[in-house]
């Protein structure tokens, strides 16, 4: 396998991981099982399921997004791809 | 002229006088500049940048009232215009920057080799825009017709000249630097009274922490307890109870991810910056910025209700409505509203007071009558517009949110508007009509197609057709059902040729389309075929959520029928190659 390939190969698996986390904090804690969580509160009166579906997912959403860029520049340096 | 109005006369004419100063001070004298900025915006200010741009009148305006009035179920927007931008991240926007090039149907039709592709996407771009701005021109209308008491068609025109003045003039150049003002602009004015309100109701500055926490009325009660109590003792459903089914909550959420990440204003935002680490991380400075209306919004919604109802119905709970608002001696607030005929209520049963009670009240008055909702129309956008004249707030704080209100709509207008006519002067007129029209008349063609664009939106939104409420599923279901599926495969299956794309994106818009107008009337104009209820719906989908169905279908059939045809050539297999690492990505010109 070429090196562009190994890099290739490297993104899709970051994306994956990344959008599992993206699909469990909303279509799963905020959606699908929202009602098992609601009965958990945190932050004081915030009902868990309640507060992913309207804080906590844009919360760690943000996080994986830099958490994401961060990952590639490492792997842009790492397979010499890199920009500069 | 009252002292409210003196403040927002005040307010509003200084941000104005800013848009216009930089107008002067960014006009652009490239096509590059003209159409992404000369590729030069700093990652972070072009954060704050998409932030203005994406947000819109509906989030500044009716996000939090949707909220108010829908409780739980309206997080599939929070979600939904939030989530896109991690699409956006991972899937779109660093590879679209590495190509490098000005548009969005420019990479479409590169990609798949094919001007049928470009064509389709600039008609999807056109449509999807259009029908997006309209609500932006609404939303300026009414800001100034309420704040400014000036008639809506003139509050119009004054907006259009201020659009018109520094994205003629400017392009992206003038509407990036625009935006990044607006954006401080909106973002200012929706969080002071958040923080005001909170800070009255739970003794909690931060609106995200006040909605979880204790009232401040020693009752020892949190907040959100409090709301699901008042609201089913007036026989409304509790806030953080689920109304709606959970198939379309969760398609709807879809639907507005790949919606958001397919929109062309938005996936412009991330040609400006000058490289593809850039790319990556703008997006998270933009979801940075997003958020924080985006997470405050929910707080706004709840108090605002809170606050409303027992402004009204001030004893909620016990059948006596002698303590409820008196018709002689209604608030300022009130009375202002009512003359919009956003606020309405009918004394149903003359006692001289209002009730305002859901449709599940079983509460009897003082003949032992049931009481009956008297509040006929709260028009859910008042929620953020009139919650801190309901809060109390002084003047200036009421002066600041119809500032922001109207810098929400023209940034995005402004984004809009750009996109339309970047796909006119470079897509059509460069890309197909003229090819060998030079940079200085594409730069003029450009500035003709803006000024044109900026006279139809204007148009459109003195004469709103009907359905104006409608397009937004619509825009949404163009974005999500023909652009999305098309950039991601140009970027990730390197397999799907021409004819298999276009197959797709016709197949992912016509059922899309297919559907939305089967239960809404053709072009929203006819009688529908079947009328809009759950029952009728196939597998339960709403028609609103129904673009993420047509961006499977355009999928499914773009792989398939590429499967069945001759593979790209290998300059276009090279170009993919090329697109999917950083290395040799062209920087910024003129800079």
């Amino acid at each position: 396998m070429t090196d562009a390939q190994k890099y290739w190969q490297a993104n899709i698996r970051l994306v994956i991981g990344c959008l599992v986390v993206w699909f469990s904090v909303s279509f799963g804690a905020g959606i699908l099982f929202v009602h098992q969580l609601n009965s958990i509160t945190i932050l004081g009166g915030y009902p868990l399921g309640f507060w992913f579906a309207q804080q906590g997912s844009i919360y760690t959403f943000v996080a994986l997004i830099f958490f994401y860029a961060w990952r590639m520049g490492q792997l842009d340096h790492k397979f010499g791809v890199s920009e500069d | 002229m009252t002292n409210l109005q003196m403040w927002t006369y005040a307010v509003v004419g200084a941000t104005f006088l800013l848009y216009i100063f930089i107008a002067i001070k960014a006009r652009a004298t490239t096509t590059g500049e003209f159409y992404v900025a000369g590729k030069g915006v700093h990652p972070v200010l072009n954060g704050m940048a998409t932030g203005a741009d994406w947000m819109s009148a509906a989030s500044f305006i009716s996000m939090a009232g949707l909220i108010a009035f829908k409780g739980y179920d309206a997080s599939v927007y929070l979600m939904g215009w939030t989530g896109g931008y991690c699409l956006l991240a991972m899937l779109l926007a660093p590879y679209l920057r590495k190509y490098g090039k000005f548009t969005v149907p420019e990479f479409i039709g590169d990609r798949f080799y094919s001007q049928t592709a470009r064509v389709v996407a600039v008609i999807c771009l056109i449509v999807a825009s259009l029908t997006y701005v309209i609500g932006q021109m609404k939303g300026i209308g009414v800001a100034f017709s309420r704040f400014l008491e000036m008639d809506f068609q003139t509050g119009l025109m004054v907006g259009m000249g201020i659009v018109f003045i520094y994205a003629v003039l400017g392009g992206m150049k003038g509407v990036t630097y625009t935006q990044i003002a607006q954006y401080c602009v909106l973002i200012f004015a929706y969080t002071v009274p958040a923080v005001f309100i909170s800070l009255s109701l739970t003794g909690n500055a931060i609106p995200q922490l006040g909605l979880g926490s204790v009232m401040a009325d020693g009752s020892g009660v949190h907040l959100l307890e409090k709301m699901d109590q008042t609201l089913t003792d007036l026989g409304f459903a509790a806030y953080t109870a689920q109304k709606g089914s959970t198939i379309n909550m969760f398609l709807l959420t879809l639907s507005l991810m790949i919606g958001t990440a397919g929109l062309p204003h938005v996936i412009t935002r991330f040609f400006t910056v000058p490289k593809v680490r850039d790319a990556r991380s703008t997006a998270g400075w933009s979801l940075v910025f997003i958020a924080l209306l985006y997470t405050t919004a929910p707080a706004v919604g709840a108090m605002a209700r809170l606050n409303l109802i027992n402004t009204i119905q001030a004893d909620s709970i016990a059948p006596d409505t002698t303590q409820n608002l008196k018709i002689d001696s209604l608030p300022a607030w009130f009375t202002n509203w009512e003359k919009t005929g956003l606020l309405k209520y009918e004394d149903k049963n003359g006692d001289g007071r209002i009730q305002y009670v859901g449709p599940n009240y079983k509460g009897v008055d003082a003949n032992g009558d049931i009481v009956v909702n008297e509040m006929v129309k709260v028009d859910r956008d008042i929620m953020v517009l009139a919650n801190p004249e309901i809060a109390q707030l002084p003047n200036w704080v009421i002066a600041l949110v119809a500032a922001g209100g109207i810098a929400a709509a023209l940034s995005t207008a402004a984004g809009l508007l750009l996109a339309i006519s970047s796909a006119i002067s470079h897509d059509i007129i460069k890309g197909i009509v003229a090819k060998d029209i030079s940079d200085k008349g594409e730069l003029m063609a450009g500035r003709i197609a803006m000024a044109g664009a900026i006279c139809v939106a204007g148009y459109l939104g003195m004469h709103p057709p009907g359905f104006a409420a409608q397009v937004v599923a619509l825009a949404f279901g163009l974005a999500a059902s023909s652009i999305f599926p098309a950039l991601m495969m140009g970027i990730f299956a390197k397999r799907v040729n021409n004819i298999g794309a276009v197959c797709g994106m016709l197949a992912g818009l016509g059922t899309t389309l297919v559907y939305i107008f089967w239960f809404k009337g053709w072009f929203f104009m006819g009688a529908p075929m079947a009328a809009d209820i759950e029952a009728n719906w196939i597998f339960g989908i709403a028609p609103s959520s129904f673009g993420a169905i047509g961006a499977l279908i355009n999928f499914i059939v773009a792989l398939t029928v590429s499967s069945f045809t001759a593979p790209p050539p290998e300059h276009i297999q090279h170009l993919v190659e090329d697109i999917r690492v950083p290395m040799r990505s062209k920087g910024a010109v003129d800079h």
